[in-house]
């Protein structure tokens, strides 16, 4: 299939769309704090919005449609479990903390909290993280739109074979972000990130829509498919019969405790958007407000998965090898899926020209989203928590300002960079991400000791990171899931137990991780003097006043939104039990 | 950060909406086999008109205020 002259208008309409917000936001981004927090002056719903679409990066969309045709509406896991918990407490109890504090950005909280050392090891970790990240998605996205073929004549037809696909999308999307971004920073980010939320929807629900009717509803999904990819809990008794080779404990305490806390509570890229609030309600309501398209997401993102699985009997290409085009065979032999396929064979399968154009610019905004979130971060805390910092503390806000556009163009080179290297050695990228993964796996148990324990010391936080992170390592170089071969994926240093999947294996290095740096910060603080109460206050839940939500409309306060959106989240997990 | 959303938002949902809809008025039926038969373009269209109308709507009258 090939690209109308109306598909291409639809994409030329949102790219000027993005890069008219940028413009428009130029003249009013003349200071740092407008650049980096976007003045704090966005209002709740907005915020909330871009909360959302900043997580929303193409590899979510893709991996998450996959992830519904391999293990099924259990997939919906990732949201009820994995992420409307810990934002309902992120917005209830530690906004206060990162708002009220005034600091600018996670690591400076934690500097405000801890102490240098500790900022120093969670900035460089997260910059370094972000800039990887944004460049990996860029690989996956550029990846996907040659492997759709839409552009193969259009390029043809410039004389350019179907490797200038990737080229293009590489440096096209790129440059479109950097536009945007250099001119408006944090604030054009986020309202950009509201316009690719509603496009993102606008493309998904009709392929939803015709995917559901052409399958015959949910009935005829559950009449297609294993019993157990239409419940959500089935076979969780065990890991031996769980679809994802994790029991109902493993999940809970795995994905719906350390992983999803530790990355919803603590990550700068979403934090930063609850930050740019114009005011301490619509800071704790923007993670609440986030969650409820969060909650609907499953029937967008994961359905299409089943619905791949159900119609025709099953639309999900085969796996191939690059280049060969021979099929990738299992250890028994049986030919292998390729489950990232399935968002655009369903596009291609059900949306005519014009509304192809539509799905097509749906998921370039939603790698857009991604990239922004992406970058923005990362200028903040390469600009606020290591430049300042480290490097020139006592400079103009106007220098200040320049520096983090420059970082905007430097994030978004090295992003490139980082693009072409996963292509070429996709080893490098898995071992980058495992780094990243242990890094990030101890960080709950530091913020949440760090808020809710005054005893916490820097010297603890510190020894309790390191602790945590080796310990993550330690786990992985001992452990290998099912049927994978020592390396990347674990056994490194010896093999004294294996997992039935490699979900169960990150699950449970996560569990690791958290409860050695929670121990080990633990001990440590304790050994160590504490700070005065005086230094602690606004930092720690005790030595804080809490926000009184008396005067604020039932429906704009915090707890009652909170227990709101749990409620809901309960009967889905009833309804599809 | 003096930007009411809402326009950029409606702006987009409006031309895009157009776009679809008017091709969906004059397209050829044939071209909907693939959407099980339905004009998608004219009634999605449709439904982003609205939508981005209606935002438009919202932005000049809190402008207005």
């Amino acid at each position: 299939m090939t690209l109308s002259l109306l598909d291409w208008l639809v994409m030329l309409v949102y790219l000027a769309c993005v890069i008219g917000v940028g413009v428009a936001l130029r003249r009013s981004t003349t200071t740092s704090v407008d650049f980096f927090q976007a003045g704090r002056a966005i209002p709740a719903w907005v915020c909330g919005l871009a909360f959302i679409s900043a997580n929303l990066g193409a590899q979510e969309i893709i991996g998450m449609a996959a992830s519904g045709a391999k293990y099924g509406i259990s997939t919906s896991h990732f949201y009820w479990i994995g992420a409307i918990p810990a934002m309902v407490f992120l917005g209830v109890f530690m906004m206060p903390f990162y708002y009220g504090s005034r600091a600018r950005s996670v690591p400076e909280y934690l500097r405000l909290r801890f102490d240098e050392k500790t900022r120093g090891f969670n900035a460089i970790s997260f910059a370094l993280m972000t800039v990887f990240s944004s460049g990996i998605s860029m690989y996956a996205m550029a990846k996907l739109l040659q492997l759709l073929h839409v552009f193969d004549a259009p390029f043809a037809a410039l004389g350019l074979g179907p490797e200038y696909i990737f080229h293009v999308c590489v440096v096209a999307s790129a440059v479109v972000v950097l536009v945007y971004v250099w001119l408006g920073g944090l604030p054009s980010a986020i309202y950009n990130e509201v316009l690719q939320f509603m496009l993102i929807v606008a493309g998904f629900v009709p392929l939803v829509y015709l995917g559901l009717r052409d399958a015959g509803g949910w009935g005829g999904i559950r009449a297609a498919v294993p019993v157990e990819f239409t419940h959500l809990w089935r076979g969780f008794g065990s890991a031996a019969t769980s679809p994802m080779g994790v029991d109902a404990f493993g999940v809970a305490m795995g994905l719906g405790f350390v992983l999803s806390f530790g990355y919803w509570c603590t990550d700068f890229l979403v934090v930063q958007r609850a930050m740019a609030a114009d005011s301490m309600a619509a800071a704790r309501r923007t993670p609440l407000i986030a969650a409820v398209p969060k909650m609907l997401f499953p029937f967008l993102v994961v359905m299409p998965g089943l619905i791949a699985l159900s119609v025709h009997g099953g639309v999900v290409p085969l796996k191939m090898h690059e280049g060969t085009n021979a099929l990738v065979l299992d250890a028994l032999g049986k030919p292998q899926l390729d489950y990232d396929l399935t968002i655009p064979t369903l596009l291609l399968r059900y949306f005519p020209s014009g509304l192809l154009g539509l799905g097509l610019t749906a998921l370039l905004a939603s790698f857009m989203s991604g990239m922004a979130g992406n970058v923005t971060a990362f200028n903040a805390v390469w600009t606020y928590d290591i430049y300042q910092a480290y490097l020139r503390p006592r400079a103009s806000d106007a220098h200040y300002l320049k520096i983090g556009r420059l970082a905007t163009l430097f994030g978004v080179a090295a992003s490139i960079l980082t693009a072409y290297v996963a292509a070429q050695f996709n080893n490098i990228m898995d071992v980058l991400q495992l780094v990243f993964a242990f890094v990030n796996a101890p960080l709950l148990a530091t913020f949440l000791l760090g808020m809710f324990w005054k005893r916490a010391t820097g010297h603890g936080a510190f020894a309790g990171l390191v602790a945590g992170t080796a310990a993550a390592a330690l786990h992985h170089g001992l452990t290998l899931p099912a049927g994978a071969l020592p390396g990347v994926k674990g056994g490194w240093i010896a093999i004294t137990a294996s997992y039935p999947s490699e979900m169960a294996q990150n699950f449970w290095t996560a569990i690791d991780a958290f409860i050695t740096c929670l121990i080990v910060t633990l001990a440590v603080s304790l050994a160590t003097r504490p700070r005065a109460d005086s230094e602690l206050r606004g930092l720690v839940y005790s030595l804080t006043e809490r926000p009184r939500d008396g005067a604020l409309p039932w429906y704009e306060r915090p707890a009652i939104l909170g227990v709101v959106v749990l409620l809901a989240t309960a009967a889905l997990n009833v309804v599809l039990f | 950060m003096k930007l009411d959303v809402r326009l950029p938002a409606g702006l987009m949902l409006t031309t895009i909406g157009v776009l679809l809809a008017g091709y969906g008025a004059i397209s050829d039926r044939a071209i909907y086999a693939r959407s099980l038969g339905i004009n998608v373009n004219l009634i999605w269209g449709g439904v982003l008109l609205v939508a981005g109308a209606a935002m438009l709507l919202l932005s000049a009258r809190s402008a207005r205020d």
